[in-house]
């Protein structure tokens, strides 16, 4: 079997056995649309704001994407690594590129089904109207510039334990949106604020992804550090895995 | 349970590591293996040739499950060199003709029986066909079924069969029965020697000499991270294969050193050890034991002979290695 291949099998099983636990699919698809729900709807100035309510949705959109990410994958791959199954796996003739690109291809497939109900709500209840185009190209950037967390979130899991996994995931993912102008816009950032949040991943994520949807926001500097933080916990993710061995017995 | 395998060669064309027919399936050379301040395993070496079947015995804790997994590439060893088919480990090439089996009854408990199967087999170039291993494991009926609704016992036969899905050169087996009833754990074995039969190369662990007896042909005791023991099934079992003969002493002139010293000269006798006025012999050979206490006149009492367990095996197992070691040093 090519890697290609083998890369693809992975991930089908992994999809299907989150797919056999239909409860979790279906609090990661509602999370991000009860956020717009409870958070963007009610303030009127913003939902009826053709250019305020897309960038809200665009928001919450890479917020949704990366809090899955990090947390899937975080706590997700610590938990499996304390299976007996997950060693076993580690005997098969597959290397690292097969087991992290399927962790990486059914993370983008729960990402994307997670965007779904939250694209029809902002649809049907706010004045977001960026035409299919800019849409479909929203969509698409959420989740390429929601890889860094991916990665981190792979680099928790396989670097900690499933309780230190969870409690890190939280520490990072939070400030990081926050700082990274997910809940509230950078407009209303102090100076400070505003250029720390400049080198963050949520940050030009975030901007990335607004200028995909509104045809303006993001700087050069928005591409470079999205792309640098890409590779380097990208790097961080192979680098972990493969110092893993599994269970720790002491 | 039949097993029938005819593309089963010493050198496959095209393998990806570059063994010549021969050449040893496990080489271990000098592989220690610390967990903090815990020595797992302590400069062992073994080396195991194509078709061979080897027990690796040894109580809990002994080193066994680090060494395989060591073999299988799950972890690096901290000094020493493990080659398996001529390759590291830990490259997914090495692999292609090992089979394992995962420990405990650990299977993804919301995948069905044939999916876990199909997961697996699409791992190595040439498996064997979902549905005959089912059926050749008594497992066909439960193909539709989630591991997680499986018994204990059909767990642990889906474990062994996922070892042999690849057509494997190499199966390595970590406690393989542990948990079965007698017919489950007869039933494995005989999978296990129609695989050796067919030219398979078995390597396994138990830490039950029934097991060990019905099984290997070589047999390697461990214990403590250190090979103690690595012989013919027979010679083995001569070492390990203990009686305990125990008994009282009534107190009087038999007290002193002197006695102890007759008691473990005994002929037959491997271990003396004496507590009061009870008295513990380790011995191959039982009934030589009586008779020897018999001729001696020693007035034992309570006699008690039962078969000892391997633990109290090892501990005569270790002290004659300690010293042989002083000896030599």
């Amino acid at each position: 079997m090519s890697a290609l291949a083998l890369t693809w099998h992975h991930a089908r099983y992994q999809l299907l056995e989150t797919v056999r636990v239909p409860i979790a699919v279906v609090g990661m698809m509602l999370f991000p649309a009860l956020a717009l729900a409870f958070f963007v709807l009610p303030q009127q100035e913003v939902a009826q704001s053709p250019t305020a309510a897309a960038a809200a949705v665009a928001q919450l959109a890479l917020f949704a994407v990366m809090s899955t990410f990090t947390f899937t994958y975080g706590a997700g791959v610590a938990e499996d690594r304390a299976l007996p199954f997950d060693a076993y796996v580690r005997t098969l003739p597959a290397g690292p590129g097969a087991r992290l690109g399927g962790r990486l291809v059914s993370g983008l497939v729960l990402g994307l089904a997670s965007l779904a109900p939250l694209v029809l709500l902002g649809w049907l209840f706010t004045a977001a109207d960026p035409g299919v185009g800019r849409l479909l190209l929203g969509v698409a950037t959420v989740l390429v510039a929601a890889v860094p967390f991916l990665c981190l979130g792979l680099a928790i899991g396989y670097g900690l334990s499933t309780k230190a996994a969870l409690a890190v995931a939280q520490v990072v993912l939070f400030p990081l949106a926050f700082a990274g102008g997910l809940f509230l816009p950078p407009q209303m950032f102090p100076a400070w604020l505003d250029t720390l949040s400049g080198f963050l991943p949520s940050r030009a994520g975030r901007d990335v992804v607004v200028q995909a949807v509104l045809g303006t926001g993001a700087t050069a500097q928005d591409y470079v550090v999205l792309a640098a933080w890409t590779l380097a916990l990208g790097a961080l993710a192979v680098w972990v895995y493969r110092r893993d061995e599994g269970r720790r017995f002491r | 349970m039949h097993t029938a395998t005819s593309t089963r060669t010493g050198a496959l064309p095209g393998a990806p590591t570059g063994t010549a027919p021969g050449d040893p399936v496990i080489e271990a050379r000098g592989v220690t293996r610390r967990f903090g301040a815990v020595t797992a395993l302590d400069a062992v070496d073994l080396v195991v040739e194509p078709g061979e079947l080897v027990g690796l015995l040894g109580p809990n804790g002994a080193g066994k499950t680090t060494l395989l997994s060591l073999v299988t590439g799950q972890r690096r060893p901290d000094a020493g060199v493990v080659r398996l088919f001529g390759g590291d480990p830990r490259d997914p090439r090495s692999r292609t003709r090992l089979g394992t089996t995962p420990q405990e009854t650990g299977l993804p408990p919301t995948l069905r029986v044939a999916e876990v199967v199909d997961f697996v087999a699409r791992h190595y170039p040439d498996p064997r066909p979902t549905g005959a291993l089912l059926e050749e494991f008594g497992l066909a009926p439960l193909a539709r079924r989630q591991t997680g609704g499986l018994s204990g016992g059909e767990k642990r036969r889906l474990a062994v069969a996922l070892a042999l899905v690849g057509n494997p050169e190499l199966v390595v087996l970590d406690e393989p029965t542990t948990g079965l009833d007698v017919d489950g754990r007869h039933a494995l074995w005989e999978a296990l020697l129609a695989y050796h039969a067919s030219g398979g190369t078995l390597v396994l662990t138990s830490h039950y000499l029934e097991e060990v007896q019905a099984l290997a042909q070589r047999v390697v005791v461990v214990d403590h991270g250190r090979v103690l023991a690595d012989d013919g099934l027979d010679a083995v079992l001569a070492r390990v294969a203990m009686r305990r003969v125990a008994f009282r002493l009534p107190p009087g002139p038999l007290d002193g050193a002197a006695t102890h010293a007759r008691l473990a000269a005994l002929p037959g006798v491997a271990d003396a050890v004496r507590e009061g006025d009870r008295v513990d012999l380790l011995a191959s050979d039982a009934d030589e034991v009586v008779r020897g206490l018999v001729a001696a006149g020693v007035p034992f009492r309570d006699l008690d002979v039962r078969r000892a367990s391997l633990e109290e095996a090892f501990l005569t197992l270790t002290r004659a290695g300690g010293a042989d070691q002083e000896v030599a040093a």
